[in-house]
């Protein structure tokens, strides 16, 4: 069966104008020497969406995501290239389904309605149907430009998925309004999937991505860096955030942790600032078990084990070696010293090396960065501290989502009876 | 999917012919409809009057024009309100018509920028809100001439639809263009006002055609070239039926005749005919060039919205 939606080596170019010029004197006085930029929004992506599946479109803000959706609705059309769909498209692109502010809710479902496409009749037939989910019973009879944007919002999911498309179109839209609401548009997106109707969503929620899409793609700078499964998307969508890493044990710029809780950051780089240099973490290798094989990332419970070679330029025996653990955010998750865990740390002297090895990390996908210390044992003097310098990324091939990885056993069972007297 | 039509395939790309164009507008017959439905909603939106507007504002008009030229200049045509109103209504649809296709789609920018359809849509929804309202002024003028017991010549009646589809090819070709034109270029409304205003006066209106076209000259070929003009002179030949001021005969009459000034063109029906036709191909000429620099502008409406 022929493709619901093709997209063909399509590119979409944006002039950026330094000025805009809508009027004749304006366009007279700068007639031919407007400086403008050109500027690729999408370039060269090429991709297939086979009927009845539910694919989602990672990337952040600017990364063409939602020019390359409103060129598939049809609403901005490709500068290369040609984008073919099979079948009924209901686009929902932003705030809104297209509505005139006017009109009343209820002139506004039969408008929505003739655009995509649905004879008055028919739209007659669904018109409760759009009411009752888009809870505005009793607002229909008033201007839309008297709606606030939730309600904006309802009236136009309502709208696309009561006039019974063949592919739906979405972007963004499940992230506003409140939880009640967006738990009924998931609802209705899983019974779309049952239905077999093609499904492709823009969102930088990447759990939504693993929960409900077959397969994903990573737009990043208006280029498609991946297509593939929804946990493979979701590791590189991560990784294209952190431009410049190669994801694995490099040092980070400095600087680029900031952003992270003002405490944990500033305190970092109080301690850096009082770092002697008495003993200084020379080099620091990460290593689990796909480095060799050269994956970048792990698997949630793999171990991980860090290496760390330091220099002592004198011989010193109070030293305590820790080790921290935070999320791309800055939150501290794991944190743990050589006094902490009763290790004996002998004196050191010249090259050295310590090896933490962690048996099981039971982390979901996401960046991670790893702090380095070297103190005394009562903390008063610090020797080496580098703040988030380091980084591992775990990779999620299951469904489950947040943060951390618990393994779970589903049973079932009769509940246990109340003993009667 | 059983039982579910064959899935309407769309492409999407940089350009679309004209066939392709003209097919998909074609597809989407109901939601034009449609459309104009909305535009009649909203123009009278919040307005106590309503569309008793669409009357009021060509009665005013007729109101002030009759005053002027017949009450005050003293205009040699008998029955000026009827001939007025004959001309009137033509000149109002193409006017309203044009001016509210050429704002059509910077109105529209909500729903442009959020769903797609062919945008000819927009400036072919305005002019047949225009059509509505020419409708209903026609429905008062019909009135009129039941009232007045006014004879039409009623050979020349089966010309008026072809009329009335030749001005709409007409109004429909320049709106079209004049919409894109617009949204990059917002001076095109203004403009356009002015040159409505030009255009009107040298559409024989309010004055008589062979006022002008009796002449020789320059002037006259500038005159004959305006294609609204032989939409006018078939409205006004049909219901106003005079040629001169000599009577009442819808005969021609000797235009050289004692006291008498000619009004209309002493032409046969083929003429009239010939000359409708001459609009109508210039009509659908320039039809084809606006739906063809549509197609090459759309591009870009949605980013320059």
């Amino acid at each position: 069966m022929a493709p619901s939606i093709e997209v063909r080596n399509v590119s979409k170019r944006f002039r950026l104008y330094q000025e805009r010029y809508h009027s004749l004197k304006e366009r007279m006085i700068h007639f031919g020497r407007v400086p403008y930029e050109d500027f690729w929004a999408v370039r060269e992506v090429d991709f297939e969406v086979e009927q009845g599946a539910t694919v989602g479109l990672l990337g952040h803000n600017g990364s063409g995501k939602s020019t390359l959706l409103k060129c598939v609705a049809g609403i901005l059309q490709p500068t290369e290239g040609e984008i073919v769909t099979r079948g009924r498209v209901a686009a929902l692109l932003e705030l809104g389904a297209g509505f005139h502010p006017e009109l009343t809710g209820r002139e506004n479902i039969y408008l929505n309605g003739s655009i995509l496409g649905l004879s008055k009749r028919e739209v007659e037939k669904v018109f409760d149907e759009i009411v009752a989910f888009s809870e505005l019973e009793k607002f229909i009879d008033l201007q839309v430009r008297h709606y606030s944007s939730g309600m904006y919002v309802r009236l136009g999911f309502a709208v696309a998925v009561n006039v019974d498309p063949d592919i739906l179109l979405v972007d963004e839209v499940l992230a506003v309004g409140d939880e009640a609401f967006q738990r009924k548009c998931l609802e209705r997106v899983a019974r779309f999937q049952r239905e077999g109707r093609t499904i492709l969503f823009v969102t930088h929620a990447a759990d939504l991505v693993r929960r409900i899409c077959d397969r994903a793609l990573v737009l990043d700078r208006g280029r498609l860096v991946t297509d593939a499964s929804p946990g493979e998307a979701v590791r590189t969508f991560r990784e294209s955030l952190h431009q410049g890493g190669t994801g694995l044990g490099a040092p980070d710029a400095a600087g680029e942790a900031e952003g992270g809780p003002e405490g944990d950051a500033s305190h970092g780089a109080r301690m850096a600032a009082r770092a002697t240099g008495r003993v200084r973490i020379t080099d620091v290798t990460i290593e689990h078990p796909g480095s060799a094989a050269g994956r970048a990332w792990l698997l949630p419970h793999e171990p991980l084990t860090v290496r760390v070679r330091y220099h002592a330029s004198e011989p010193t025996d109070d030293v305590m070696f820790g080790i921290a653990v935070h999320g791309e955010d800055g939150d501290h998750l794991f944190g743990t010293n050589t006094r902490l865990e009763g290790v004996d740390v002998p004196a050191v002297a010249g090259d050295g090396e310590v090896v933490f090895e962690i048996d099981d990390v039971p982390l979901l996908d996401g960046t991670y960065l790893v702090t380095l210390a070297i103190q005394t044992n009562d903390e008063g003097t610090v020797y080496d501290w580098r703040e988030q310098q380091w980084r591992f990324e775990v990779m999620n091939p299951g469904r489950g989502t947040g943060r951390i990885s618990l393994p779970v056993r589903i049973r079932f069972g009769q509940p246990a009876q109340p003993t009667d007297a | 999917m059983p039982g579910r039509e064959p899935p309407d395939t769309q492409v999407v790309r940089a350009r679309l012919g004209l066939g392709a164009r003209a097919a998909r507008l074609l597809g989407y017959r109901e939601l034009l409809v449609g459309m104009v439905r909305k535009e009649l909603k909203v123009r009278y939106k919040n307005s106590v009057l309503g569309f008793a507007w669409s009357l009021l504002n060509p009665l005013l008009y007729l109101v002030v024009f009759y005053v002027a030229f017949d009450l005050i200049l003293g205009s040699a045509i008998e029955h000026f309100e009827i001939f007025l109103l004959s001309g009137l209504l033509v000149w109002n649809l193409f006017s309203t018509g044009l001016g509210a296709a050429t704002g059509s789609i910077v109105a529209n920018a909500g729903i442009v920028n959020k769903v797609s359809f062919p945008r000819e849509i927009l400036p072919l929804a305005s002019i047949g809100a225009a059509l509505v309202h020419f409708a209903l002024q026609a429905l008062v003028l019909g009135a009129v001439l039941l009232v007045l017991r006014w004879d039409v010549a009623w050979e020349y009646v089966p010309l008026l639809p072809v009329a009335l589809v030749a001005l709409l090819v007409l109004t429909a070709a320049l709106g079209v263009l004049l919409s894109a034109v617009n949204v990059y270029l917002r001076d095109t409304q203004h403009f356009l006002e002015l040159g409505l205003l030009a255009w009107f006066w040298m559409t024989p209106v309010v004055y008589g055609f062979m006022t002008i076209g009796g002449r020789e000259g320059a002037g006259k070929a500038l005159f004959m070239a305006n294609p609204v003009t032989p939409v006018v002179l078939v409205f006004q030949r049909a219901i106003y039926a005079r040629l001169d001021t000599g009577g009442g005969s819808s005969a021609p009459r000797a235009l050289s005749g004692e006291g008498v000034t000619a009004i209309l063109p002493p032409w046969t029906w083929g003429e009239y005919a010939l000359y409708l036709g001459l609009t109508f191909a210039v009509g659908l000429v320039l039809l084809a060039v606006g739906i063809a620099v549509f197609g090459r502008l759309e591009a870009n409406f949605a980013e320059e919205l």
